[in-house]
């Protein structure tokens, strides 16, 4: 086989004592030198998953490979992969150096390489000036970037990173963000990082898995993710998304027409081909992908205004339709004229080109 | 609500110190608090050969009791953090279960374990390991050490395993992750994190031990005769009470003098705190 992915697991499972599934059976390529996210809810096994990639649970069942070789019994003092822990997990012992030293000092690498390469990995994270400093005496944010330093040192073939951000207010957080992915693609490594907080999934990664009870939900581009999720969980997970059970009523060339209601919707037919009169779907469609109009037309819904809600460049409307479907709308604000009020009735459309999605269940 | 209790408790440890120091410089004439000052009673300390032979073994014993205590509570303390599981709450109670008998009664079980007819001659002679029954165990400076090991053991273990248990578990991940086999793990992050709690359990094994002068008269024997056996002999039969009370002070002076010396060491080693 050509280019074999970097690491590989195969049906994976993790059951804790106690009958707690951690993992349930996940298959998940990760590609040379990508910055793969693990995006989920609280309990999701993204921690988990991570530290079955670490070497700190061995999978129930299934296999883990690295590089073509299986690792799945491998310790995690014998795997070539490095952890950013979520409390950093600086040793309070030892001085900056000393830590980013740690790794080195155990591959036996001569004491003047050692300090070449330590002081290197903390200019790269650019807190070359820290050297001698005492870890109690750091901010979080440098401990974060030490933990950084101090795993990238040794040359991981994957860095792993357990929530890297979450300790750090809004705007460093923002900072880092960038930070890493710079680091990234400067290194060439390959970052998997565990987050549940979406946006940062969506800004810095190559490819997001997203993940739920354990369970793999989907694996794609922030892009892709966007646009095309793939279940009812990951659209309602990533941005916002009005979900609607739909009916087919045909197709017109290349479009799927579908009847929500009263609300017509359509979709392009390469999107999913497979569908017969009268099937029930659920769809998905974006809130900046519904229109509300004044006046009735020929594919317009009445629904009422429950609420309208300041969202910046738009005003976010919460709806009712006639037949108790919610439904919310984003409408670009210099265009909302008249303007509405709660309690009107508007009537709802798709935006003309825009599309929706069917989703699994 | 503290404040009084507080204040008692030091103006009582006050009271008794100031009195030791003032005894100290008191010539003995028989009466409670002596008459006139002299410095005769330090030099008798400090000239009599006797005092410093004793003074040594002292340490000497309690420095054996401390490392016997300390060596033997790690294990235990580390087997209680690490890997004790839903046990722990049971074996710690295990621990302190001797407090629950008189000192004094534990110090005669060792007396009856390590007499000549005692447990250990019966059971060396009855598995034919001796021949007849010796008297080396008893009456032994090896005896006291045992002993006083026993009767610390609990007092070490407590402070070991709270410094093991507080150590963050990610550490000792962070570690391996990093490539450390598990004695390296050991030597380089857990032994240097519990180091204060070793500390700790071996200040609070080796100052009451220096002192001790029960065990030594109910085991050790003529051969170990400790300092607070001559102490207790000046205030006792000798009615020596000055005398006695600069072998006290003289005594705090060397505690204080080794503890201060272990502190600054171990600050030069950077412990956490
Ligand atoms: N050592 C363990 N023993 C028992 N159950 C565990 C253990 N570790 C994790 N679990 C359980 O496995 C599930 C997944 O946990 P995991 O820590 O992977 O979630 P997570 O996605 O990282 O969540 P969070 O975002 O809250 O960190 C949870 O239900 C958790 O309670
Ligand atoms: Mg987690």
């Amino acid at each position: 086989m050509p280019q074999d992915a970097l690491l590989r697991l195969e049906a994976v499972s993790k059951c804790f004592p106690g009958g707690v599934v951690g993992l349930d059976s996940v298959d998940l390529d990760i590609e040379h030198g990508e910055f793969l996210s693990l995006l989920g809810p609280s309990g999701c096994g993204k921690t988990t998953n991570l530290r079955v990639m670490a070497g700190f649970e061995t999978p129930t069942t299934g296999r883990v490979v690295l590089a073509g070789r299986d690792i799945t019994s491998l310790r995690p003092f014998d795997r070539p992969v490095n952890t950013v822990f979520q409390d950093y997990a600086l040793f309070p012992h030892m001085n900056v150096a000393e830590n980013v030293g740690f790794g080195l000092s155990l591959r036996r690498v001569p004491a003047a390489e050692q300090k070449k390469q330590v002081a290197a990995a903390l200019d790269m994270v650019g807190l070359g000036d820290k050297i001698r400093a005492r870890v109690a005496e750091l901010s979080g944010g440098q401990r974060q970037r030490v933990a950084l330093a101090r795993a990238i040192v040794c040359k991981p073939r994957i860095l792993l990173l357990d929530e890297p951000l979450s300790a750090l207010d809004a705007h460093l957080r923002e900072y880092m963000q960038m930070e890493l992915k710079r680091l990234q693609s400067s290194l060439g490594m390959t970052f998997v990082m565990v987050t549940h907080d979406q946006t940062e999934a969506l800004s810095i990664s190559d490819r997001i898995v997203v993940m739920n009870k354990g369970r793999i939900e989907q694996i794609a581009s922030p892009a892709a993710l966007y646009d095309r999720p793939a279940t009812r969980f990951v659209a309602g997970f990533i941005g916002t998304m009005n979900l609607l059970d739909a009916r087919f009523v045909g197709r017109d060339g290349a479009l799927l027409r579908y009847l929500s209601g009263d609300l017509p919707l359509e979709l392009s037919a390469d999107a999913n081909a497979l569908a017969t009169d009268g099937q029930m779907h659920t769809i998905g469609i974006r809130p900046e992908d519904l229109v509300a109009n004044p006046q009735a037309g020929a594919a317009t819904a009445p629904a009422k205004i429950n609420s309208i809600v300041f969202h910046g460049r738009a005003l976010r409307m919460h709806a009712s339709t006639a037949g108790g479907a919610a439904l919310v709308i984003d409408a670009p604000r210099q265009a909302m004229q008249p303007a509405f009020d709660v309690g009107d009735i508007v009537h709802v459309s798709q935006r003309p080109g825009a599309s929706c999605v069917i989703l699994a269940a | 609500m503290m404040a009084p209790g507080t204040a008692i408790t030091f103006l009582l440890i006050l009271f008794s110190l100031a009195l030791v120091v003032f005894l100290a410089f008191r010539v003995n004439d028989g009466s409670l608090l002596g008459a006139g000052f002299t410095l005769g009673n330090f030099s008798n300390v400090i000239f009599d050969p006797l005092n410093w032979s004793v003074m040594l073994r002292s340490l000497a014993i309690a420095g054996c009791v401390t490392a016997a205590t300390v060596i033997t509570a790690f294990p235990v303390a580390y087997f209680l953090a690490f890997h004790a599981g839903r046990r722990r709450g049971l074996i710690l109670f295990l621990v302190t279960l001797p407090f629950w008998t008189s000192y004094l009664l534990r110090v005669f079980a060792w007396k009856i374990v390590l007499a000549y007819n005692g447990v250990l001659n019966s059971a060396l002679v009855g598995s034919g390991l001796l021949s007849e029954p010796t008297l080396a165990f008893l009456n032994t400076p090896t005896a006291v050490v045992v002993t006083l090991a026993h009767a610390y053991a609990p007092f070490a273990i407590l402070p070991i395993y709270v410094a093991l248990d507080t150590i963050p578990r990610s550490l000792i991940e962070a570690a391996a992750d990093l490539g450390a086999r598990p004695w390296t793990t050991f030597r380089r992050v857990i032994l240097p994190n519990a180091m204060p709690g070793v500390m700790a359990a071996a200040l609070v094994v080796f100052v009451p031990t220096v002192g001790d002068y029960v065990t030594p008269a109910l085991v050790g024997g003529p051969s170990s005769t400790m300092i607070g056996s001559m102490i207790q002999a000046q205030f006792g039969k000798a009615n020596d009470w000055p005398f006695g009370a600069a072998l006290s002070a003289a005594v705090m002076l060397v505690i204080l003098t080794v503890v201060l010396i272990v502190r600054t060491t171990d600050a030069r080693f950077g412990s956490r705190a």
